[in-house]
């Protein structure tokens, strides 16, 4: 990744996390309209209307760059599994500082070298990672500082 | 125009070492006494939000500073994983809400990628005159607490009198002042009033004296530049190591605007100036914010030229697998109201791909990651923020500062805490 460097790609816009557990499954029903209206001959399928590409694994690290000067735009994807890490671009760009202890707080990605890991948006003691796939929607315990 | 003179900015880098967000206290301060640590906020007016840093002073030096963000999380980004297409266009709107229109734009911009469809010339003439408008309103809301913050009061009740008549303008359109919710995959939700011209006329006539008379109160006033010229120093490269966009990265000197380099919608097609300037200190950021009103208003004046030619146009695609029928057909074949139902509640699907959609909001580069899995919902959206990015410059652009700039040059980075937090 650091070969990055000498290619140009100054400009580090972004690192997004993604969470592919659970794709390709079945899904509640979206509506299929045609470009006419609604088409009473076909029949309104449940499901997908093809069976999503199967991803290398579980998650995605996303890393979109740009040369600022010439405008070329690049994305770079790095796939892991569960407990796999990457290892820390902070060094390269230092904008990642932020991205990466974001990726971590939300997915749970760890990044090799990151001077310092820790949440960024949620509290310092929370437990799980919100956008993880397996992450409680709703009915989680509120916390009351009396409690304690 | 005011005379910029020039000024180095510094040699070598700032950004700190090893964690370039935090300014760690220098190791030849051995007395702890000396250091006071403050918290500046959570709750101070001049955070736009809440955000909280932790400064430690010696004396009135900052020596040491450390940003926690997050107080305003509200997961927008996991909500709209549950709602389908069709709703969660509202979401991004409020992630910014001093620029809704430009982050609406962005992630409709990334669902017509990937439905693949081309929106008719008068929706994308009028996307870009609302974004325009909306830059204008971003940049008066900016300069009028930055100001008030600064003590120029008067500077607030100026700017608010004209982001009035901007967001009239957006009622007048849109139906809402804020959070319009007027772009929809294909096009526009209503088709322009008539009566939205000679108003928006009026106010481009408007606005070129208004900013004359924003500068005659700022520009020539010694408190104003005493406080503004020379502080929040941030070099060209530290601002892209640390990738800065929009007016932080132009004040730095760094002619890189999306809307020119990467241009979407027609930004091709109208005649603008970015402007550059190369002191990269909070006077230059003003700078850049005046010069781009300015700017804008005469994208708006063309962009208005276009439209009232455009007069009987569609304003949104014919494809209904994901637009709602007219509203005259509704009363008349129940095959149109059950496909209006079906669409509002079941939603309609986006093909299955990735897309990373990168447009100019006033604070810089607003990108849209979108993952689609053939769904009637988005499998995960993520937001490239440039408020979260701005704010990652505070400890760079905060070294050798005194404390009574940190509001100056806090303020500068343009920052709004609920696209920092999402």
């Amino acid at each position: 990744m650091h070969l990055r460097d000498e290619e140009g790609f100054n400009f580090l816009s972004d690192i997004a996390a993604v969470d592919y557990l659970g794709w390709g499954e079945r899904h509640v029903a979206g509506y299929f309209g045609t470009a006419a209206g609604r088409d009473l001959g076909s029949q309104s399928a449940q499901g997908f209307a093809r069976t999503p590409q199967p991803k290398p694994a579980r998650f995605a690290v996303n890393y979109q760059l740009t040369s600022v000067p010439v405008g070329r735009v690049v994305r770079v994807q790095v796939w892991l599994e569960d407990g796999q890490s990457v290892a820390s671009v902070v060094e390269v760009w230092p904008t990642a500082d932020w991205h990466e202890r974001e990726a971590f707080d939300m997915m749970g990605i760890v990044f090799d070298g990151h001077p310092n890991l820790s949440r960024i948006l949620m509290e310092d003691d929370w437990e799980g990672h919100p956008l993880r796939k397996d992450y409680p929607l709703g009915g989680e315990p509120v916390r009351f500082s009396g409690d304690e | 125009m005011a005379v910029t003179e020039p000024r180095r900015i510094y040699t070598g880098s700032r950004i700190p070492a090893p964690i370039p967000t935090v300014l760690q206290v220098p190791a030849d301060v051995t007395d702890p006494e000396d250091i006071l640590q403050v918290n500046f906020g959570p709750n101070h007016p001049s955070t736009h939000g809440v955000l909280r840093l932790v400064v430690d002073l010696s004396g009135e030096r900052v020596v040491g500073l450390r940003a926690v963000i997050g107080y305003l999380h509200t997961g927008f980004e996991k909500n709209m994983e549950q709602k389908t297409w069709w709703k969660a266009i509202t979401y991004p709107e409020r992630i910014d809400y001093v620029s809704f229109q430009n982050n609406e734009l962005a992630f409709v911009l990334a669902i017509e990628k990937l439905l693949g469809v081309e929106i008719p010339p008068k929706a994308s003439w009028m996307r870009m005159l609302l974004c325009e408008l909306n830059r204008i309103h971003s940049h008066l809301v900016w300069l009028a607490t930055g100001a008030l913050e600064l003590g120029a009061i008067s500077m607030f009740w100026y700017c608010f009198r004209e982001r009035e008549r901007i967001l009239d303008l957006f009622e007048l359109c849109c139906g809402t002042r804020m959070h319009t919710r007027y772009f929809q995959a294909g096009g526009l939700a209503e088709d322009i009033p008539r009566g939205f011209f000679p108003e928006c006329r009026a106010f481009t006539e408007r606005m070129p004296g208004a900013v004359d008379e924003y500068e005659m109160i700022l520009d020539r006033n010694a408190i104003w530049l005493e406080r503004t010229k020379g502080l929040g120093l941030l070099s060209a490269a530290d601002a892209l190591a640390l990738g800065q966009s929009g007016p932080v990265l132009r004040a730095s000197g760094v002619d890189w605007d999306l809307r020119k380099n990467q241009p979407y919608l027609a930004y091709d097609e109208v005649d603008f100036r970015v402007p550059v300037y190369y002191n990269g200190d909070v006077y230059d950021r003003y700078r850049v914010h005046m010069v781009e009103m300015r700017e804008s208003t005469r994208i708006v004046a063309q962009a208005l030229d276009r439209l009232e030619g455009m007069f009987g146009e569609p304003w949104i695609v014919d494809d209904r697998r994901f637009v709602l029928p007219p509203r005259h057909e509704l009363h008349t074949s129940m095959e149109s109201l059950i496909h209006h139902f079906k669409i509002v509640t079941e939603g309609y699907r986006v093909p299955e791909g990735e897309v990373y959609i990168p447009i100019e909001s006033p604070r810089g580069e607003f990108g849209c990651y979108v993952v689609s899995s053939g769904g009637p919902k988005p499998w995960r959206v993520k937001f490239r923020a440039p408020s979260f990015v701005a704010l990652e410059a505070t400890a760079t652009c905060m070294s050798d500062a005194l404390v009574a700039d940190l509001i100056a040059i806090v303020g500068s980075l343009d920052t709004v805490m609920g696209e920092v937090d999402r």
